[in-house]
């Protein structure tokens, strides 16, 4: 790892006033930067360490009913926070499906939203092809190794998928994330967080330099009662998702009020599957009905050479998901 | 490994051994002695220390002195703020039961537990835990008396090459308590209720942090198990 220089923030506002120097990266559970670090392919000046910053590793309610996650709440302690699971327990799943006990230990949420890609030629700086990693290099992954790839808003530039677990539950949720920066603070849709490669690879994510994430809220629980998140992966736990689910329903008997339906695994971000769930709201849960869902969500697949299983496994983990979060035991596609 | 990285002559070459106290360490004892009472000062003399990045190489940042209670003990170590936790106990601290395996996240080998919380020791900073408690595998046994599940990985035969048994060790001993504690898992049929018992199914998920390339998996399993059920114990 190269040298670095190091302080240990006490306050947002200082810790924002550190990260105006130039190359300078805050570090929360360093799973993935310390990873990426020596690797070679972050390479940070100045760390900035936020893990003590006062009053954002706290959890608590809302006026509105909804719930505050601080940033630097540990993925171990958002999953298994009694609110979260009574209340949401599709997050606390997604959680708990993401990498092991130990990182979830050190991982923060603030942390998870900024996860970078796990593909293996953004990963290896010997290959010199990786737009994301070296703008305008190309990508090698296009006709390379493209398995665990995207189907779903891929451009020419990258084909790389967002790893989060938690990424995924929380666009399903619609959660708000919350960023300060020395010009104040705002907030950003989780959907309109993290960004579709387009001809920009090298950026995830709207937020902007010098911006550091306080908190993501959750609006008032709708969804406690029928939602589930199915991960398929190529191992049974400790593996990033091929295909994943976020499911979450409003149910009124059988007829399904509302359902909010998010993918992981299939794109650049967060993939809210729209027109499956505007043909599966208003309707009666029927196989039939979310077989036909299911295969609209994937109408504008566009697999890899080496990803066609995927559009038939997110299709079918739709169909599961549903069924689970519905509480139906009906079968898979 | 990042070790390849390292320039030479820094002071992150490996050189202490268990049976060969080095040089290195003999500095580390004297300045340790001789740095407790600065250590509370280091972030204020940090401030001045960041420097603006250049083209050219960059410069080791000084070490500093970074104090870890490891097993009970303070060790009051001179590290730059890139050593890693792990490297901090083996290569510094000369606690070399903390195994590196992959050193990315991987496989658990290095399996520590920070203030009671199970982590991999390769993928933080030792700067991030000064002041902080710290048990290793060294850690687990008092006086000489070996943990329950020191016992169960014994009796049960949970090894072969052992290289991951540290870090299986730390991570078994959070593990159960993690579970006392009502934790959910991914395997845990309804995250809205406490998990009534340990089934196989969770003790392997609660493991699954942990990689045994000999595939000691069903022998694991039974030690872990052994030591919930309280079957271990002072038997």
């Amino acid at each position: 790892m190269d040298a670095i220089s190091y302080e240990r923030a006490v306050d947002v506002s200082s810790a924002l006033r550190a990260a105006q120097q130039p190359g300078t990266m805050f570090i929360g559970g360093g799973t993935n930067l310390l990873d990426l670090m020596k690797g070679g392919v972050e390479q940070p000046v100045h760390l900035v360490d936020i893990t003590h910053l006062r009053g954002l590793d706290t959890i608590g309610t809302l006026p509105d009913g909804g719930l505050r996650i601080g940033a630097l709440v540990r993925n171990s302690d958002a999953a298994n926070h009694a609110l979260v699971r009574e209340q949401y327990p599709l997050l606390s799943q997604a959680f708990l499906a993401g990498a092991s006990p130990q990182l979830r230990n050190m991982a923060t949420v603030g942390g998870n939203l900024m996860q970078r890609t796990r593909c293996g030629y953004f990963y290896d700086t010997a290959f010199s092809q990786c737009n994301k990693r070296q703008p305008g290099s190309g990508c090698a992954s296009i006709e390379g190794q493209n398995r665990t790839h995207a189907i779903l808003g891929a451009s020419s530039q990258c084909v790389a998928v967002n790893p989060s677990d938690m990424s995924v539950a929380l666009a399903a949720l619609d959660a708000v994330v919350r960023v300060s920066s020395l010009r104040g603070e705002r907030t950003i849709p989780i959907t309109e967080f993290h960004r579709l490669p387009a001809d920009r690879p090298e950026v995830d994510t709207t937020l902007q330099p010098g911006e550091l994430i306080t908190a993501v809220d959750l609006p008032p629980p709708l969804f406690s009662d029928h939602s589930h998140y199915l991960k398929v992966r190529d191992r049974a736990s400790y593996a990033f998702a091929l295909v994943s689910v976020a499911a979450a329903l409003q149910m009124d008997g059988n007829t399904v009020r509302t359902a909010h339906i998010a993918l992981g695994g299939v794109a650049h971000k967060p993939w809210r599957a729209s027109i499956a769930e505007q043909m599966l709201s208003g309707k009666p849960l029927s196989d039939a009905n979310l077989r036909a869902a299911a295969a609209a969500a994937m109408g504008e697949a566009q697999p890899l050479s080496g990803n066609r299983f995927k559009v038939q496994l997110a299709q079918r983990s739709i169909v599961r998901a549903v069924n689970q979060a519905a509480g139906r035991t009906g079968g898979v596609a | 490994m990042s070790r390849n990285r390292v320039p030479p002559g820094s002071d992150d070459e490996p050189n202490a051994t268990p049976n060969k106290p080095s040089r290195r360490r003999f500095l580390q004892s004297a300045a340790a002695a001789a740095t407790v009472g600065v250590a509370p000062h280091v972030h204020a003399q940090n401030q001045p220390a960041a420097v603006p990045p250049s083209e050219a190489p960059r410069a080791p940042e000084p070490p500093r002195p970074v104090t870890l209670n490891v097993n009970g003990r303070a060790y009051t170590l001179q590290l730059e703020p890139r050593v890693t936790l792990l490297d901090a106990l083996r290569e510094y601290a000369g606690l070399m039961g903390t195994k590196k395996g992959c050193d990315r996240g991987q496989c658990g080998a290095c399996t520590v537990m920070v203030e009671g919380r199970r982590i991999n020791s390769c993928l933080t900073l030792a700067v991030m835990h000064d002041g902080e408690a710290i048990t290793t595998v060294e850690g687990l046994a008092s006086n000489g008396v070996l943990s329950p599940i020191q016992r169960a990985f014994i009796e049960h035969d949970a090894f072969q090459c052992g290289y991951c048994t540290p870090g299986q060790l730390c991570s078994a001993t959070a593990m159960l308590s993690e579970f006392g504690n009502g934790t959910a898992s991914t395997v845990t049929a309804d995250v809205r209720m406490h998990p009534a018992q340990l089934s196989d199914d969770e003790i392997r998920e609660r493991m699954s942090g942990n990689i045994c390339r000999c595939g000691a998996y069903a022998n694991i399993v039974a030690a872990v198990r052994a030591v919930h059920d309280g079957s271990t114990g002072n038997a």
